[in-house]
């Protein structure tokens, strides 16, 4: 049987810090990252009492740099240790500030994202990053006076909200009437004697003036489609379709979603039926038609819908 | 200098789970099976490597030497470190001192705690250690950089786990582990899964011999002496953010120093996948070069013992007459820090 064994050295070690890395962390704690420079003139950061490159004492003189600084390597720690100093998903980085000739090690904080999650795209060697400072207050002195590193912003979201009040136009307004009252209405045209749906008040393909209502059939045909991946707050699941629909009675398809079958079997020709809102819910919008679902009636042939492609 | 050979080596059956056993319940039959085999009971020296921090307990090492029979007292002393390193201590002993035999032991219990924390415990106080940054966090920096600059892609990494895993199913003492799962997790990336040596209790008993002793007991074994041409250990900077990690300097001064060119075999401290290729180029092993045909620690890493193991595996070939010139290699500290390199000579 195990026993459980704790080591602890209460308090912890306490240590002398000496004249180099007390400079480091005095500095770090009034929020400024302080390299030393060696004989070579380079800067060594975080301060050490030697140059790692010959042994040989470094200067006396302490050089600010950073805060900016560059990713030279990391690695993706998706499921944080209790240990770690963050506990969603984060990298583990060796960040050089700009004016230093060594890097840190330290946490790179990329934002929120589920534990387990990969690591972003945009993290890559070369990514400039800046340190999170703890408040002034809550500073001691400690390297993790810095919460952690993050990403040099590089892009914002703008707001692009506009809004509009639209006068829809006589034809469309009589259309939109129509279809508050449940009704799908369309033009007939004087010359090719097509109907069009909904009307535009004027005929798009011999450009005359219509005026003629027809009430039309709330079934109609699929006459093409297409399969969407991506959602879309109109649609009601990824994947919906969206689809040209021929109405019966009518002579232009209309665009609208297909729904009540799954993506990959609808197809050109499919027999489809208006379901609409429940009635409390109508406006003066098409959005009262919900969506197109299929009924049971044979396929149409290609042919007869071959021109409202 | 003095002609000191190894001719001697026995390790644990090493396990991934806790056995029950205690450190020197582990050891004892190691260090009488090879008492027997080389028909010495008492050794001239004795050198031990482990580390207190996987038990918890300072001085863990001494109980450790119940196991060896240190009454009347025996000429004895431990290092903090992998065994490879105890070995070391016992050859620089062997060549000033007027001792024969020394027999150098290494073992380690990780399954008892938490083996990256515990590494952990020995990085820089002011830097490191407060951020609570684990082992394999430290060796995924490294993959990272190596691949950074190789272009080697993490497919290379998983061929390395892939094949040291094989070997270590045919090693009866290394763990049997699957092939790498295809969609196998990341641990910390660039590493996954197999790319981090599998945990493992362990021990491993080496016996140098020097002089008159090297053909008394070789007789008695029948095993060819493999004869240590040539041993050298380095270290690079503490700091990972002073060095390059996508290289190993102390590796290649090492391996020139001992005189790593012209190996047949090498068994290298691979307990990362990406370190066998830095390896490979700090050392400067061709193609022809068989590496870690044990398996490696990829296959098994009893902490405290792989790198003795490593020096040990490459003895071993010689002792069954299999090669003429083998390298063992043992690291220690974050990133390949330090590297100690042994060349072996039938």
């Amino acid at each position: 049987m195990p026993t459980n064994h704790a080591l602890e050295f209460p308090g912890g070690y306490t240590r002398s810090v000496g004249p180099v890395i007390g400079r480091f962390l005095s500095e770090l704690r009034d929020g400024k990252l302080v390299g030393v420079r060696a004989e070579s003139g380079r800067v060594v950061f975080p301060p050490l009492e030697y140059d790692p490159a010959n042994g040989h004492s470094v200067t006396d003189e302490f050089v600010e740099v950073g805060p900016g600084g560059v990713v030279e390597s990391f690695a993706w720690v998706a499921e944080p240790l209790a240990s770690h100093p963050l506990d969603r998903p984060f990298a583990w980085a060796l960040i050089r500030p700009d004016g230093a000739d060594t890097a840190i090690l330290h946490a790179l904080d990329v934002g929120e994202l589920a534990r387990g999650a990969e690591a972003p795209k945009r993290l890559r060697i070369g990514m400039r990053v800046r340190p999170d400072f703890l408040p002034a207050t809550e500073r001691i002195g400690d390297i993790a006076d810095i919460r952690a590193f993050r990403p040099d912003v590089t892009m914002i979201t703008a707001p692009s909200r506009l809004e509009y009040d639209i006068k829809p136009g006589r034809a469309l307004d009589r259309f939109l009437e129509g279809v508050s009252e449940g009704r799908i209405l369309g033009h007939r045209c004087p010359v090719c004697a097509k109907v069009i749906v909904p009307m535009k008040g004027l005929c798009p393909k011999d450009g005359v003036p219509t005026t003629e209502e027809v009430e039309v059939s709330h079934t109609g045909t699929v006459t093409t489609f297409a399969v969407n991946n991506l959602p879309d707050p109109r649609a009601p699941e990824v994947p919906f379709v969206s689809a040209y629909v021929l109405l019966d009675g009518s002579d232009i398809a209309m665009v609208a979603l297909v729904s009540g079958i799954p993506a990959d079997q609808v197809r050109m020709g499919m027999r489809v039926r208006a379901v609409w809102k429940p009635r409390e819910e109508w406006g003066r919008t098409i959005t009262n038609i919900r969506w197109f679902e299929p009924i049971d009636e044979p396929d149409v042939p290609f042919e007869s819908i071959a021109e409202y492609m | 200098m003095k002609d000191i050979a190894i001719v001697a080596f026995t390790q644990s059956r090493h396990s991934a789970e806790e056995n029950g056993l205690s450190e020197t319940e582990m050891l004892l039959p190691l260090i009488t099976g090879v008492k027997e085999q080389v028909g010495v009971s008492r050794f001239d020296f004795t050198c031990s490597g482990s580390n207190d921090y996987l038990l918890g307990a300072p001085f863990s090492f001494v109980s450790a030497l119940d196991a060896v029979g240190a009454w009347p007292p025996i000429s004895e002393s431990h290092v903090e470190m992998d065994g490879a390193w105890a070995l070391y201590e016992a050859w620089v002993k062997m060549q000033y001192a007027d001792i024969e035999t020394a027999l150098v032991y290494g073992f380690g219990k990780p399954s008892q705690g938490s083996l990256r924390e515990i590494l952990a415990r020995g990085y820089d106080p002011y830097y490191l250690a407060p951020l609570g940054i684990d082992a394999v966090s430290m060796a995924a920096l490294q993959a990272r950089a190596y691949l950074a600059r190789s272009g080697a892609k993490e497919g290379d990494l998983t061929a390395i786990a892939a094949r040291s895993r094989a070997a270590g199913r045919d090693n009866p003492f290394a763990l049997s582990l699957d092939d790498p799962a295809a969609d196998a997790p990341y641990d910390v990336a660039p590493l996954r899964v197999h790319d981090v040596a599998p945990e493992a209790d362990g021990a491993a008993v080496v016996v140098l011999a020097t002089g008159d002793k090297v053909a008394e007991i070789s007789a008695r074994t029948g095993l060819t002496p493999a004869w240590i041409r040539g041993i050298d250990h380095r270290a690079d900077p503490h700091s990972p953010g002073v060095r390059d990690l996508s290289v190993s300097p102390s590796a290649r001064l090492a391996g020139q120093k001992a005189g790593a060119a012209g190996v047949e075999v090498a068994e290298l401290h691979v307990q990362y996948s990406h370190e066998e290729l830095i390896l490979r180029e700090a050392l400067d092993l061709g193609d022809d070069v068989v590496v870690n045909p044990s398996g490696g620690p990829l296959a098994a890493n009893p902490m405290m013992a792989a790198g003795l193991i490593r020096i040990g595996e490459a003895a071993a070939r010689i002792h069954r007459g299999e090669n003429r010139r083998t390298l063992g290699h043992a690291t220690s500290g974050p990133c390949l820090q330090q590297n100690l390199v042994a060349v072996l000579e039938a």
